[in-house]
């Protein structure tokens, strides 16, 4: 299945078409709301005693920025690593620094790369998303506890496998974001 | 498929100028996350209104996802709980029996303990929780570990109190919100627990290691007594942890001490109990007193 236009499997949701345009507001809103509520999965019911979850906010970031280039603007990593701060339970400020720094980093690595595709993509989120952990994890020990990088493993894995599902979420959730909602006259 | 171009400026001297600003507007961004970096690594405490005020306002959610992780965890307890219903009351009676003797016998020691006590004139602080809640959250993405516990400072909740459940330990509580609280957990790199073997007098430290497991190091070095299944419990010494509440048991045993799997993994625990601080008041007596009759 490729991501040819709007001939994607639930475009039809959004059929009527005459008199109808889509919504500015909304098709600027999505992206920054969806990556915000992820900030808020540390209140989910998983009590963890082991890092175990992806950091999914994180990779919601990546991935609208790899699917929708230009929809978020660079400087886009501060206000949102900001709230993953409040939840995520890092060292406050480590999420608007490293989110950042990723936001940066991509453009470069955009600017870089000729061909876009879905083993690309992959690859660039995997090693993206691989940096991130470990940097994280490299702060976390100096606020307390030991390095000890193996503990992130498992989730690294996870996010791994995870990133392809995410971006088929993020494909329906930009269906969502054009919908024609706006009546127009 | 090809990259989209469109982002290059061209000769548009204001398209030109918009990309410059996005860069020093993503750099600076960067650079005031590394001084709020500098500034929460020097001082931990300097964010944590921002935090608490955050937790304030989501925890409605935290609340509903809580009652939603005790209600499925009974779903499957229940239809575990059908396959092997029969053999199971068998032994569950024949456990009860023993455990009401053993309990007579736990009050009756129990109360020679507080006339002991009383004898030697031995005071501590009341041992009245401060209040019951759930934990409504953790850190499942940081390798930090922290819970959310649905209880804040209009329950009388405050920093530095030992957060229990019925099995055992769970952590301390670090930063205090309205409605909510931060609990720094056992297993957190940061948290040190001074613990003490049940059966015989060892004791030494239990740090976390971030992966539900704890470290359990030894004051008395020496041949290592430690065994596989010890439990070990807080031994109070320093205050802030009341005495004999179950920690760890331990898994593998070390060269010098032992990693041990911590008793109460909070994600089991539906409610946990907030007590106060624990501390033992002892008189000093005077010296000048007691000679003197």
């Amino acid at each position: 299945m490729s991501l040819g236009g709007d001939r994607l499997p639930g475009s039809g949701l959004f059929s009527r078409r005459i008199n109808r345009a889509p919504s500015r507001t909304l098709a600027t809103v999505v992206p920054w709301l969806t990556i915000a509520l992820a900030s808020l999965v540390p209140l989910s019911p998983v009590i963890a005693s082991t890092p175990v979850i992806p950091p999914l906010s994180f990779m919601l970031l990546v991935g609208w920025r790899l699917l929708r280039p230009g929809l978020l603007p660079l400087w886009a990593g501060a206000p949102l690593g900001l709230i993953d701060d409040l939840y995520s339970g890092q060292p406050f400020g480590s999420a608007i620094l490293l989110w950042s720094i990723a936001m940066i980093g991509m453009e470069l690595i955009d600017g870089w790369l000729r061909w876009r595709g879905f083993w690309q993509d992959w690859l660039v989120a995997s090693v993206v998303i691989a940096a991130y952990l470990l940097l994280s994890h490299v702060v976390a020990s100096i606020a307390g506890g030991a390095f000890a990088p193996g503990l992130i493993l498992p989730q690294l894995l996870l996010s791994f496998i995870a990133f392809p599902l995410l971006t088929r979420v993020i494909a329906i959730l930009d269906l969502l974001r054009l919908a024609r909602i706006r009546v127009l006259g | 498929m090809a990259a989209p171009q469109d982002r290059r400026p061209g000769f548009s001297k204001r398209a030109h100028l918009g990309l410059f600003t996005s860069y020093v507007a993503a750099s600076a961004g960067a650079a005031l996350g590394f001084v709020v970096l500098v500034v929460s690594l020097l001082n931990p405490t300097a964010f944590a209104f921002a935090r608490a005020a955050a937790n304030d306002v989501a925890a409605p959610a935290g609340r509903v996802s809580a009652t939603t992780r005790s209600s499925g965890k009974t779903f499957i307890d229940v239809i575990s709980g059908y396959i092997e219903a029969g053999s199971k009351n068998a032994q569950l009676k024949e456990e009860l029996a023993v455990a009401r003797s053993r309990l007579a016998e736990a009050e009756a020691i129990k109360s020679e303990n507080a006339r002991l006590k009383a004898l030697l004139e031995v005071r501590e602080t009341d041992g009245t929780p401060v209040t019951t809640a759930r934990l409504i959250g953790s850190s499942s993405t940081s390798t930090r570990r922290f819970a959310l516990l649905g209880a804040g400072k209009r329950d009388g909740v405050q920093p530095g109190q030992p957060v229990r459940s019925a099995k055992g330990l769970v952590g301390r509580v670090l930063e205090v919100g309205n409605r909510t609280a931060r609990v720094l957990l056992v297993t957190d790199g940061e948290s040190v627990v001074p613990v003490r073997r049940v059966k015989g007098d060892i004791s030494g430290f239990a740090q976390g290691q971030a992966d539900g497991t704890l470290i359990i190091r030894l004051i008395d070095l020496g041949i290592n007594p430690l065994k596989k299944g010890d439990v070990f419990v807080t031994s109070g010494s320093g205050g802030l942890y009341r005495p004999n509440v179950p920690v760890a048991i331990v898994r593998n045993v070390t060269r010098d001490g032992a990693v041990a799997q911590i008793v109460s993994d909070p994600a089991a625990s539906e409610f946990v109990i907030v007590e106060p601080i624990w501390q033992p008041i002892t008189e000093l007596r005077d010296p000048a007193q007691e000679t003197t009759p």
